[in-house]
């Protein structure tokens, strides 16, 4: 154990000392790491935002806030949310930190494009900030840019507009270099029947990005000209049609929400193996219907537009098309459970977030049905109710399979294990407060309660205390758990190569991995990722 | 294998894979005009026919020459040509530089009529002649925006060349960039007669 406490790894190893070392890096654990710095840094103002959301929607009438600054604070809140903490959440950061180990890779195939990634983020970063703190006012749009209003508003959107586009332009490039580096650099022995699932949802969703993307950038580009050229594009008073604003834009953003779920659903893909010592139950069902889902995903978009004016037929279809997403992703929970019967289970807390995982995905998608048939969607659309479902699926799923992976992951880049007690303290103070804040809000809107209003009417008054008592209580688990997870992963025990026992490639190697990841010799792959046998956990 | 590794196979692949982002990037535009041409087929007959059939004639042909350079420079950098490649090379920018000089006098002309996104005069003639003028700025100004990078490009790549860097053994560089240039061809044989030829 005296050579780990010592040995830093990719943390020293580096051509370039000091910061430049970390601004010019191309290798793929610092630039995972120096996303997840970001990405974390922007979850935690997103949070704060959310938290005063809430606190506005505690009692009828205004309490924190009036009407515009609700407005923007949603809207901010949206865009920091979705594009620069979910879409790039477990792909940027942990999909750079572990695809090129998973697949006993150096690094990815385009190191110095995953580099310029990295900038194209930053540079959205930069411009949200300039479009909240500049001259025409913070963004009341909503994440959407819904024309017309996006296309009429005096405030910053061509800002925060072209900052989605610039980060969209670094998700393209993770996505390209993704799918390349999974078709090229897999090492010897490492088939397509032995990658880890993680890279399999990977690969589905780097598909996502390289496909859907530039979609949502044409779009963006065309209500920045809007804006700037007043052309009417999209204006049915000048020959336009809004309504092709929603289509493109959904177009996009519908495969969007997978690829922010199914990376997702790869982490707990190896963590229930894991954590139950069993292989994973029908590898090839899983593998595939990642792939089914980012292929059927593609094909829905519609189904956010039922209110917006469809002819019956085109409702008819891509409900029927959104049913059908459902197979795929219940065989994932289904594969999951399965994996889990007979299996020797151990409660560590990548394990909870992994359960808490299977609980809300199955809530929100269950939801997600209750909003796919027409019929329903009529009633609830534009309710809380819808976003009460898309945290559950975004936030409960992706947003706890990410904290699942800082459990899980975090431990082997920096070689050191945090307090287990506390961990599984803030996991159940997150799981309780989620489910109450968003069951709340999904209840309220079945009652019909609009959305993005900063006002109610009194009878929704007390399921929106109850979603903002429950918010308090998931602030509570996010503060329990960053805390916990930064001491731990800076002063605690040093652990050896693999923690928790498992049978991919990463944990046959130091913790934290070494510059060029494997050392002099190239790993040869002899067996599947889930064969646990003969794999021991090390002690810490 | 060392970190740094060679993959000539490896770059063109995500050449390619950028090159279908480009496609759906156009494709989006091409859908509106889809559905803006089932909407008002008679008004985009007559917008049309506004615009001078020779200039897009004429781009057509410096495009599709500038294709041939393009590609008769990877050959030439195959066979370990070097003075032929820079020759075709700095022949493609030149072309590239022409369509765009073409690109400028056509838009000008219109611009002087009145024709442009936004403009009260383009407004009066109607909502089908309007959406189909927006269309054939915003499309043909995001073509000619990817002739000015596919040109820089090239440009680099032939200052590299006649540096040595890209040698008739390591030309994949200069391959990507001759893909890259003939999908900015390909955009405009869709666009060109969308445009120009077919109402």
């Amino acid at each position: 154990m005296n050579e780990t406490t010592t040995y830093t790894g990719f943390w020293q190893e580096s051509p370039r000392p000091g910061i430049l070392g970390w601004l010019l890096t191309t290798d793929h654990k610092r630039i995972g790491i120096m996303y997840l710095g970001c990405i974390i840094s922007m979850f935690i103002i997103g949070a704060v935002l959310g938290l005063a959301l809430r606190l506005e929607l505690i009692a009828p009438g205004p309490t924190i806030m009036g009407p515009q600054t609700y407005n923007a604070t949603f809207t901010v809140h949206g865009i920091i949310m979705i594009f620069m903490f979910l879409i790039p959440s477990i792909p940027a950061a942990f999909g750079n930190l572990l695809l090129p180990l998973h697949i006993g890779a150096r690094d990815v195939s385009f190191p110095k494009l995953n580099l310029l990634s990295w900038y194209c983020y930053m540079a959205g970063l930069v411009l949200v900030i300039f479009a909240m703190f500049g001259g025409g006012g913070v963004p009341d749009t909503g994440w959407t840019f819904y024309v017309p209003f996006s296309t009429q508003t005096t405030t910053n959107v061509n800002l925060a507009a072209f900052a989605a586009f610039m980060l969209g332009f670094s998700s393209i490039l993770t996505g390209i270099n993704f799918v390349t580096t999974v078709h090229r650099l897999r090492c010897e022995g490492m088939k397509w029947g032995r990658l880890p699932l993680f890279v399999w949802t990977l690969y589905a969703t780097a598909w996502i990005q390289v496909l859907a993307t530039p979609m949502i950038g044409i779009t963006l580009v065309l209500v920045i000209l809007e804006r700037t050229f007043g052309a009417g594009l999209f204006d049915a008073a000048r020959g336009g049609d809004p309504i092709l604003f929603q289509h493109l834009f959904w177009i996009y953003s519908h495969p969007a929400v997978y690829i922010m779920i199914l990376p997702g659903m790869g982490v707990v893909s190896e963590m229930i193996p894991t954590f139950a010592r069993k292989p994973l139950f029908g590898y090839w069902a899983m593998a595939l219907s990642s792939l089914a889902i980012a292929f059927a995903g593609s094909l829905v978009w519609a189904h956010h537009m039922y209110a917006s004016g469809m002819s019956d037929l085109a409702v008819l279809v891509f409900s029927f098309l959104t049913f059908i997403v459902a197979i795929p992703s219940a065989i994932k929970v289904f594969n999951w459970i399965s994996t889990l019967h007979k299996g020797s289970i151990e409660l560590a807390p990548p394990m909870l977030f992994a359960l808490a995982f299977i609980f809300n995905f199955a809530i929100g998608g269950l939801g997600g049905l209750a909003l796919g048939a027409a019929a329903s969607d009529i009633h609830l659309h534009d309710t809380t109710f819808v976003v009460g479902h898309f945290h559950y699926v975004m936030f409960g799923g992706g947003g706890f399979a990410l904290f699942g992976a800082m459990h899980y992951w975090l431990p082997k880049f920096t070689g050191r294990m945090y307090n287990h007690k506390v961990a599984a303290i803030g996991w159940a103070l997150l799981f309780v407060g989620f489910n109450i804040t968003y069951m709340a809000m999904q209840a309220v809107g079945i009652m019909g309660m609009p959305r993005r209003y900063y006002d109610y009417l009194p009878e929704f008054h007390t399921l929106n205390l109850v979603a903002t008592i429950g918010s308090w209580m998931l602030a509570a688990g996010l503060i329990v758990m960053f805390v916990n997870l930064w001491q731990g992963l800076r002063k605690g025990a040093p652990i050896g190569k693999n923690p928790w026992g498992g049978a991919t490639l990463e944990w046959a190697i130091p913790s934290p991995p070494p510059l060029d990841n494997f050392g002099p010799e190239d790993p040869v792959v002899t067996k599947g990722p889930y064969e646990f046998k003969g794999v021991v956990a090390d002690e810490y | 294998m060392s970190i740094e590794h060679r993959d000539d196979t490896g770059d063109r692949f995500g050449m390619w894979l950028f090159l279908y982002t480009e496609v759906i990037l156009f494709s989006g535009l091409f859908i509106l005009y889809a559905v803006s041409l089932a909407n008002y087929p008679e008004q985009f007959s007559q917008a049309s026919h506004k615009l001078n059939i020779y200039f897009g004639t004429v781009n057509t042909l410096v495009l599709l020459t500038s294709s041939l350079t393009i590609a008769l420079a990877v050959s030439a950098i195959q066979m370990g040509r070097i003075k032929q490649t820079l020759i075709l090379c700095w022949i493609t920018v030149g072309l590239a530089i022409v369509f765009l000089i073409n690109k400028y006098f056509e838009w000008s002309a219109e611009i002087g009529h009145g024709i442009y996104p936004g403009s009260e005069q383009l407004a009066e003639m109607g909502a089908g002649i309007t959406v189909f003028f927006n269309l054939y700025y915003f499309t043909a100004g995001l073509h000619g925006l990817h002739v000015l990078i596919g040109a820089t490009l090239i440009g680099v790549v032939a200052v590299m060349t006649a540096k040595g860097k890209v040698t008739s053994d390591r030309y994949v560089l200069l391959e990507n960039s001759a893909l890259y240039w003939h999908l900015v061809d390909l955009v405009w044989i869709f666009l060109f007669p969308l445009y120009y030829l077919i109402l």
